[in-house]
């Protein structure tokens, strides 16, 4: 029996112990996320995709900013049950603009990614409004902020070329009017636009 | 996925499926240096470090784990580009329009690809796809007074329209009662069908610029006297003058666009039904800003079988009873 005792190294020495569990650790990271991060399948948009304008963007702020994402969902996967309800399962390549994505993973209420086109504005400005006005058995908490908060656009360009960093093809025109396309439209105006805008690639 | 990381994926994965099994096989071999089962010569409080072995139980579910992952990486894609021998995938992943998501599921079905998506959708076509297509053979006005018929027509309607109709299918504001026999877009099986599927854009414009503030009290009190509602009849009067702004859709006579069967979806304005209420406020607002009516359409969504029995739930909540023959 050898009386060298390697792992009796790594376990007196927290620096090599860290470094070792990150070699660990890198080897999923390297096989389950850096491929995602070049390939075709996940990189490129679908056919016809759009970025998302000004007003869009302002209300995917705005979603982002009350949370909606705790209740709502935006990616319906691949089941008989969920196709026939919300439409075409969510495919990769109509994320590949959302930074960060809002797929989210609890659904108290319905699945959004297929929303867009579906009610009309007047039906979302009822039910954001008071969600029981049009549906008497939801829970879901009113909004009625949103329709008194007024825009001012003052970082909507700034937005706007932070995502352009990131590969969405924003065009100069599109920064250069981002901030009037917004200014006087409610808060209420730009989450309907951005609600409007789900998931209608693959419709 | 390109060659270059479907090796990428292979070459990283194998070595750790083996690293494990070295891994394992290493640790089960003493290297302390004291026999297995005493003591290390660390104490602390009294408490000792014993050179134990791994446990038995623990290692046969490390081996379990190793075979499983084996098989898993042969049976399913998870290898870079290894589709695995069971061929099976959850959906057409990587599908960049409609058009191609319709051609993938057909090669699946006409390859009988191991899709599990696809396979669910067939399998339940083949199993519900007759039942509704024998519906779908039967005139609506037969179907309307079938009990089977209206009950799948009932959990249709709950699930797809009671969200803006109402689950009594009576409406709300700016969103039409159904059960109340009048009809923007016309109420034959045939015109209720077409809305259906296709969906329905309403467009009232705002005649705010048009009228003033004056004149839109003035219409408002001709609207209201149309349905027979007391109002000012001067107002009404100078209202009555400029109607012919709204003839041109809502009829001259006011009996809206249908009455003249007209495809606008005018409502008639002589009944006293109010789409988006019948208070002179709610008449002034619907003028000063036009009203944007808009029905989804569920050819996609529902499939044509599915709305000919939903059209034939619909025409019988505004007929209870069938019409004597």
């Amino acid at each position: 029996m050898s009386n060298k005792n390697h792992h009796d190294k790594i376990e007196r020495s927290v620096g090599l112990l860290g470094i070792l569990t990150i070699v660990a650790i890198s080897f999923g990271t390297l096989v389950q996320i850096t491929p995602l991060m070049f390939m075709d399948e996940t990189t490129q948009p679908v056919d016809g995709m759009k970025p998302y304008t000004a007003l869009q963007l302002e209300g995917r702020d705005i979603y982002i900013r009350e949370g909606c994402v705790g209740c709502h969902s935006q990616m319906v996967r691949p089941f008989r049950a969920e196709v026939e309800r919300y439409g075409h399962y969510s495919v990769a390549g109509e994320s590949v603009w959302d930074h960060p994505f809002l797929w989210g993973s609890k659904r108290t209420g319905p699945d959004l990614a297929r929303v867009g086109e579906r009610y009309s504005d007047d039906w979302h400005y009822a039910h954001l409004m008071d969600p029981r006005s049009v549906v008497p058995q939801s829970n879901m908490p009113a909004y009625p902020w949103l329709d008194k908060n007024v825009l001012d656009g003052k970082h909507t360009a700034k937005k706007m070329t932070v995502l352009q960093g990131y590969g969405v093809p924003y065009t100069e025109d599109d920064i250069a009017g981002a901030a009037e396309a917004v200014q006087g439209k409610t808060e209420m105006q730009a989450l309907i636009a951005y609600l409007q805008s789900l998931g209608t690639h693959l419709k | 996925m390109s060659s270059f990381w479907s090796a990428w994926i292979i070459v990283l994965t194998l070595p750790v499926l083996i690293g494990c099994a070295v891994l394992l096989k290493w640790n089960l071999t003493n290297h302390v240096g004291v026999p297995e089962d005493s003591t290390t010569g660390h104490e602390v409080d009294g408490i000792e470090e014993i050179n134990n072995p791994l446990p038995r139980w623990w290692t046969y579910m490390f081996v379990l784990t190793l075979v499983w992952s084996v098989y898993y990486l042969a049976a399913y894609p998870g290898l870079g580009n290894w589709q695995g021998f069971l061929g099976w995938t959850s959906s057409n992943q990587g599908v960049k329009s409609l058009e191609e998501s319709r051609l993938a599921v057909e090669k699946a079905k006409a390859e009988g690809l191991n899709v599990q998506l696809d396979r669910e959708v067939f399998k339940a076509d083949e199993v519900y796809g007759p039942v509704f297509q024998q519906f779908a053979k039967r005139d609506v006005l037969d179907l309307a007074y079938d009990d089977d018929a209206i009950k799948i027509g009932q959990r249709l309607f709950l699930q797809n329209c009671a969200l803006c109709h109402g689950s009594d299918a009576r409406g709300q504001q700016g969103f039409p009662n159904l059960t109340d026999n009048d009809w923007l877009y016309g109420g034959t099986p045939d015109k209720i069908k077409e809305t259906l599927l296709y969906g329905r854009k309403a467009a009232m414009p705002g005649w705010f610029d048009a009228l003033g503030e004056q004149g839109i009290k003035e219409m408002t009190a001709y609207v209201l006297s149309l349905s027979g509602r007391t109002v000012n009849d001067r107002e009404a009067e100078a209202g009555k003058a400029k109607f012919a702004l709204c003839a041109a859709c809502h009829g001259a006579d006011g009996k809206g666009s249908l009455a003249h069967n007209l495809p606008f979806g005018a409502p008639n304005l002589t009944d006293n039904i109010w789409l988006y209420g019948g208070s002179a406020a709610a008449v002034e607002e619907t003028l000063t800003k036009g009203r944007y009516g808009q029905m989804p359409a569920f050819k996609q969504t529902l499939g044509e079988d599915k709305v000919h029995i939903l059209t034939a739930y619909v025409y019988r909540l505004a007929h209870p009873e069938p019409a004597a023959q």
